[in-house]
């Protein structure tokens, strides 16, 4: 009988090596004369395992790693294919605790899965969710959203039930549903494990929105840095088009719906809801002055879906599980579960999928086992290079919107990166000022010009010239950035910088001149 | 402005072809020549908005707003190196020191004997492992300087 082994074909496992792994293990299999079915799945998130190879065993999945090239010989003479003992061995990979404190709805299958199988995505509950919403009133199912408490997953966190209502409200001969898959935050890679490890739940979840607001066709814009995911999607898409789940009778509803991946072209302000569908439509990227909205006049001047990646991957979950179990989960205001992506400076880095309502010392230090480097944690910078850099004094605030907006910070694409004590921060307060002005769309002048202009000035800070007037000057151009400009890159460039200066002044002062 | 050779010029012209009557076509039409031939030549713009009924100025225009689009040939080899914030706070700084050391070139910028093209980039969406590097479309993880030099001599000896 052949042993299934996984070993993922995820872009951070093929990183370290997961590539020649893979094919070690069917060369000494071979070598051995036995048989393995090697199986390409996604990243399960544990990525300081990764390589993380799985064997299925009588006693479910067991997890080896992280596993190199020249291990692969050692774990077949200790018998890994039936779970056999090995210094990398970790047992159970459920029973783990990494894993085994998670709540698993969006990620549920990723990992799991193999990406490429429309029949084992079914085997594993695929398309349970569009199969309900097939039997529902397009209203039904927006109500459905609006009850489970889902908000847009990609930042802004606005309320995707009323996105889709005022969607389906138009009436149009043309609707779309795009997806921004312009995961371009560093610290996150949700999106990308989802897009490369369960890429079904996503055209699942489009078509759901498809039959929702009654479009017939749907975008999913993919940034270019993100290759792997290109194949995967375009490979899924296929699979999912051979199987009739997308096309002209979806699933045999008499229902339409087609779905293809445009590419980015390495420019963050693509992931502003606006200047992506301007880049959609083959143009420069220029953010559009809203009113109207997207969802009134959008992609080609019609009404238009815009989320996120988890939140329609989310969508899936909900209108296979239910509203009600989805909305079960959270606090407050924040509903359901957030994947949050521990980077950066960080023991255990990944993907931890947990209700909201933890606290950022618990992902730290629970999950993330304190820093990489063994240094103490001097700060986290949360939600991107738009995103506060948060003090240790406010790591016992929890993973909720409006938590974490009360000390100043935010949320974003749930991005956790993580700086040990060696960081200056006023040098990262430079940062996020130099991105601002390489990735500036260049329509608004606060954002186009004031970022230059704080890179300047901050230069000067960090050469020891007039520091206390210069800092000032920086406050003042900080809040005219977040007063007048367009849309949220100019408009939020500034919290990192407000939140370095709040925290970390002494960084600012007295500098000397090198 | 060099000119395209016939041969350039036929495939700009089969590409265009191609994606004609898709909605939108003009960033598709931009990757497909960049995959064809390495870059977007300065005189493939002409012949594009042309046939997309587009003026010179957008199709320029929107081929420099975007970073992905090069206007010149690379280096035979082209090294990217994540910049961002989770590869900073892994040394990112202190490894592109070691790159530009090592290639002999700055960012932004191509060997003299046209062996590397170094280049920032903005996330790879690699950051628990970081700092991530891609080397001739490859992603690479938790890269050092060592790691590094390895890494160039592999794709080096691979062309």
């Amino acid at each position: 009988m052949s042993t299934s082994v996984y070993v993922p074909k995820d872009a951070g496992a093929l990183s370290l090596g997961a590539g020649e792994v893979a094919a070690e293990i069917v060369a000494e299999a071979g070598r051995r004369k036995l048989s393995v079915n090697l199986v390409r799945n996604g990243s399960r998130g544990a990525y300081w395992l990764e390589p993380m190879v799985e064997v299925e065993t009588s006693a479910g999945r067991c997890a080896y790693g992280p596993v190199t090239v020249a291990d692969v010989a050692g774990l077949f003479a200790a018998d890994f294919l039936n779970g056999g003992a090995h210094p990398l061995a970790h047992g159970a990979t459920d029973a783990m605790p990494w894993f085994a404190n998670q709540q698993r709805l969006t990620f549920e299958r990723v990992g799991i899965v193999d990406p490429t199988s429309v029949a084992d995505y079914l085997r594993h509950g695929g398309y349970q969710g569009l199969s309900k919403a097939l039997a529902m009133a397009p209203g039904e199912i927006v109500q459905a959203v609006t009850t489970a408490g889902l908000r847009g997953r990609g930042g802004a966190a606005f309320p995707t039930g009323i996105k889709w209502k005022t969607v389906m409200d138009q009436k149009a001969g043309q609707k779309y549903v795009t997806c921004n898959a312009d995961e371009g935050d560093s610290g996150t890679f949700a999106d990308r494990m989802l897009m490369e490890g369960d890429p079904l739940t996503l055209i699942e979840g489009m078509t759901i929105a498809g039959i929702a607001v009654g479009a017939t066709q749907g975008y999913i814009y993919l940034r270019a840095e993100y290759p792997h995911a290109y194949a995967a999607l375009n490979t899924a898409i296929a699979a999912a088009k051979q199987a009739q789940y997308l096309g002209a009778n979806v699933a045999g509803s008499g229902r339409r719906f087609e779905l293809e991946v445009r590419l980015g072209a390495g420019a963050y302000i693509c992931g502003e809801e606006t200047s992506m569908l301007e880049s959609l439509e083959g143009r420069r990227g220029e953010v559009r002055v809203r009113p109207p909205l997207p969802a009134i006049k959008g992609l080609f001047g019609q009404p238009t879906v815009v989320n996120n990646v988890v939140t329609l991957c989310s969508v899936t979950w909900i209108l296979a599980h239910g509203a009600q179990a989805y909305a079960g989960f959270g606090m407050g205001k924040s509903r359901g579960t957030l994947p949050i992506q521990l980077a950066g400076n960080i023991k255990r880095g990944g993907l931890v999928e947990r209700a909201f309502g933890l606290t950022l010392r618990e992902l730290l230090y629970d999950y993330g086992g304190g820093s990489a480097s063994g240094r103490p944690i001097r700060t986290v910078q949360v939600g991107g290079p738009l995103g506060a850099y948060v003090p240790p004094a406010h790591f016992d605030t929890a993973v909720d919107y409006e938590a974490l907006t009360a000390v100043g910070a935010l949320l974003g694409h749930g991005g956790i990166v993580v700086f040990d004590d060696s960081v200056d921060m006023a040098r990262m307060a430079r940062y996020a000022m130099e991105f601002c002005a390489i990735e500036s769309c260049g329509k608004c002048t606060p954002c186009r010009i004031g970022s230059t202009r704080a890179v300047e000035v901050l230069d000067r800070i960090l050469a020891g010239v007039d520091g206390e007037r210069n800092v000032q000057l920086l406050e003042e151009l900080c809040e005219t950035m977040v007063q007048g400009s367009l849309c949220g890159l100019g408009g939020m460039a500034p919290f990192p910088v407000q939140s370095a200066l709040k925290h970390f002044r002494e960084d600012f002062r007295a500098r000397r001149v090198s | 402005m060099e000119s395209l050779s016939p041969a350039e010029s036929a495939l700009v012209r089969r590409i265009v072809a191609d994606h004609q009557g898709r909605p939108g076509p003009l960033l598709e039409v931009l990757h497909a020549i960049q995959a064809a031939l390495g870059f977007v030549p300065p005189a493939a713009v002409p012949v594009v908005a042309e046939a997309l009924n587009l003026s010179r100025a957008e199709v320029h225009g929107v081929v420099t707003f975007y970073h992905f689009f090069r206007r010149t040939r690379a280096g035979a080899h082209i090294v990217s190196l994540c910049q961002a914030e989770a590869c900073q706070s892994m040394g990112a700084d202190a490894l592109a020191a070691h790159v530009s050391k090592r290639l002999g070139v700055a960012f932004h910028e191509t060997s003299v004997d046209g062996r590397f093209t170094l280049e920032p980039i903005y996330c790879l969406g690699n950051c628990a492992c970081s700092p991530a590097a891609m080397i001739d479309g490859r992603l690479y993880g938790r890269v050092t300087a060592e790691s590094f030099d390895a890494l160039v001599a592999q794709h080096e000896s691979a062309s």
